[in-house]
């Protein structure tokens, strides 16, 4: 038994919204895309109900994209842990002629993801969504709240947003509103590899280097795969390469990198210049393309 | 994570002050920028023309205000150095953004307040450094900017000094919370380099100033208390009986065998164990999101604080409270809302509004409401009794929001006096 328990400031914060999550609503759900800021989340749950269980399922939006290696780590997380995993597939709000297939060379099923998202809101009638974000992320995502109010149609008014004073979080909301939770907010890229470092975390093997077939364009590394477009100039090359975040094959963008542990892996991070979202290739369509997303619904 | 401190920080200044300009030099002086968003700015200010690096750009987030070139809202931004992690909150300046600085100050330790060098210690000022009073920030530290632009005078630069000092001299702070530098976030003097240019200045940097501050120094320290969030009941074999109280430490450290008393039902007991996820700890300082378990078979439910027996807070059906409001729409004697006071919600009506509040340290006025922005003396009567401690003793147990029972949204902010 230790003496004196000192927190980490982040940490606590993130258990204490955590928890005010399960007391101010009625349905719950965490977003889970298998990615390392909603493994963190999972740890972070565990931490704040134990020895319960975490009191709301997975939801997984799939866009049918996803790496393999994604899929089975999460797959294994859900049965070790003992969790609930819902699954809803963005290819049948295709089949359902709800959206449509994006075509050409920067094909991405990463924005129609938010119609099966909503769609799944009011199957579930969840009234909450928590989600990895952290304001580091990218500019928009800097004045996002904790608790951040959506309309019916899953909109972000930015102009109209609850001021969020010390620690108090308002979680009152009328029917048809759901409220977007963001519990590590305030960690930095940094800050989620070195508690996974710490914590001693599984993640899905694509965040450490391996041999992959990719090509290059716009001097960014994509994965060779039959669900990303490529030119016939587009020459396939074998490179040793990692992902520092993992969405779908489509917008997210490999790293050269020889990193093939935590410690090699935290290192890279924190000599890094190319910041995380340099590699998601839906970020760079324009200057504002976060803030337009956010504004109809995106997560 | 590494366990460096933690320094949050407001920042605050008037339009044009170069505030934006100035955290984009701090992020861009430790190395967090990163190459693409370096990029981004050097792309950017090519296009407005400018022969520098627009580091405001950096910062200025939504559309709107890069439409407008000013921010409107509270962002936060995050940088590191080897030793700290630095959480800023970004609130704009102008007169009708108080309650952005109030909310951006609420989760902060320390304030910079930058003043223009050319327009000295102005209207704004008075405001920015009169939140801070009232928020009780530890540290303020007053950057006096565009130094470049009055060709370093140190006489300059002792003027404001001085008539700043005037200003803290009304205040509760002593001098010792207040530290000024001279700065020029443009071109980076004294920033996190030591300025050749203003040899007259013998103080740190604003960087190594904000690296020696002590979170020790920042912390509140008074009685313990433990507001209860959530009950968790496993209800599995191994845990059948387990009823642990999930919150968070505030006020001082908490420990196995502490005589307690619960919060309204005045119940008493004694700490049995501090867990934290997997392990037991003997000691939870504060800033822990901890679970408890007590002796006794008690009943506790969200909303209920546990307390040490030798240190009971005050309990009131009525209470008096500094309001700030941070709402369109006014705060009128007789109005109804939902007081939220840390996890705990209660009914309050608007007894009496004693005035408003001179933002600029001249007095106050008769008010009958309070409109968006302003700051004023309040009595509430709540439909049951709070458990709280005046702001001056703890920020946290001595603050609540009050929220609109039609809208939902937060409308107020309250300090207990």
């Amino acid at each position: 038994m230790s003496n004196l328990f000192i927190p980490n400031p982040k940490e606590a914060e993130s258990i204490h919204i955590l928890r005010e999550v399960a007391a101010q609503f009625e349905k719950p759900v965490l977003l889970f895309s298998g990615g390392k800021d909603s493994i963190t989340l999972v740890r972070l749950a565990q931490k704040a109900f134990y020895p319960a269980r975490i009191p709301f399922p997975l939801l997984h939006i799939d866009t049918g994209h996803n790496f393999p290696e994604t899929i089975a780590f999460r797959d294994q997380l859900v049965e070790e842990l003992g969790l609930e995993l819902i699954v809803r597939n963005v290819q049948d709000s295709i089949d359902q002629g709800k959206v449509t297939e994006e075509r050409g060379r920067y094909a991405s099923r990463n924005t129609l993801q938010t119609t099966t998202l909503l769609d799944t809101i009011e199957e579930f009638k969840f009234d909450a969504c928590i989600g990895g974000a952290r304001r580091d992320e990218e500019k928009a995502r800097a004045k996002e709240r904790v608790f951040s109010v959506r309309d019916d149609f899953g909109q972000w008014d930015e102009k109209n947003q609850r001021p969020e004073l010390f620690d108090m979080l308002n979680g009152k909301i009328h029917q048809g509103q759901n409220v977007r939770v963001f519990p590590i907010s305030n960690w930095t890229e940094l800050d989620v590899w070195e508690y996974i470092k710490n914590e001693n975390m599984k993640i899905p093997s694509i965040y450490f280097a391996h041999k992959r077939e990719v090509f290059f364009r716009d001097g960014m590394v994509w994965t060779a795969n039959q669900h990303v477009y490529r030119d016939n100039s587009e020459e396939v090359v074998e490179r040793m390469v990692r992902f520092r975040t993992v969405g779908d094959m489509t917008c997210t963008a490999a790293v050269l990198s020889d990193a093939d542990t935590l410690e090699a892996v935290v290192d890279e991070i924190r000599l890094s210049t190319i910041s995380e979202r340099g590699a998601r290739i839906d970020d760079k369509r324009s200057e504002a393309a976060m803030e337009k997303r956010k504004k109809v619904g995106y997560f | 994570m590494e366990n460096r401190k933690l320094i949050k920080i407001a920042t605050a200044g008037s339009v044009d002050d170069g505030k934006s300009t100035l955290i984009g030099r701090l992020l861009y002086d430790t190395g967090s920028l990163t190459s693409d968003k370096l990029e981004a700015i050097e792309r950017n200010s090519k296009q407005r023309g400018y022969d520098y690096l627009d580091f405001s750009l950096a910062t200025d987030g939504l559309v709107a205000e890069r439409e407008q070139g000013i921010t409107i809202d509270v962002a936060h931004i995050y940088f590191n150095t080897d030793k700290t992690n630095f959480i800023v909150a970004d609130t704009p300046g102008h007169v009708e953004y108080t309650r952005n600085m109030v909310t951006g100050a609420s989760t902060s330790q320390v304030a910079i307040i930058l003043i223009d060098a050319r327009k000295g210690v102005i209207e704004q000022t008075y405001r920015h450094f009169f939140i801070s009073n009232l928020l009780r920030l530890s540290h303020v530290v007053v950057a006096v900017n565009k130094m470049d632009l009055v060709d370093y005078d140190e006489e300059v630069y002792l003027k404001i000094k001085s008539d700043f000092e005037e200003l803290v001299a009304k205040s509760d702070f002593t001098t010792d919370q207040i530290t000024f530098i001279p700065i020029s976030a443009l071109k980076g003097e004294n920033v996190s380099q030591k300025s050749d240019l203003m040899n007259w200045y013998i103080g740190n940097t604003l960087l190594d100033h904000l690296e020696v501050l002590e979170p020790a120094d920042l912390q509140e320290s008074s009685a313990a208390r433990f507001p209860v969030q959530f009950v968790i009941r496993p209800k599995t074999e191994a845990y059948h009986d387990f009823r642990g109280f999930a919150g968070k430490v505030y006020g001082g450290n908490l420990k196995k065998g502490d005589s307690i008393t619960v919060l309204p039902s005045l119940t008493t007991s004694k700490i049995k164990a501090i867990h934290f996820f997997e392990k037991e700890v003997e000691e939870a300082a504060i800033g822990s999101s901890i679970t408890i378990t007590l002796e006794d078979e008690v009943n506790v439910s969200r909303g209920d604080t546990i307390v040490k027996n030798s240190d009971l807070p005050k309990s009131e059906k009525s209470i008096s409270a500094t309001i700030c409001q941070v709402n369109a729409k006014p705060l009128k004697v007789g109005d109804k809302y939902t007081l939220q006071h840390g996890v705990n919600r209660v009914l309050a009506k608007v007894e009496s509004i004693q005035g408003r509040i001179h933002t600029d340290f001249s007095g106050e006025e008769a008010s009958d409401q309070l409109k968006l922005n302003d700051i004023g003396q309040v009595t509430f009567k709540l439909s049951k009794a709070i458990h709280f401690d005046s702001y001056k003793q703890n920020k946290s147990t001595g603050s609540f929001i009050l929220i609109d029972e039609g809208s939902y949204d937060t409308v107020s902010v309250g300090f207990i006096n």
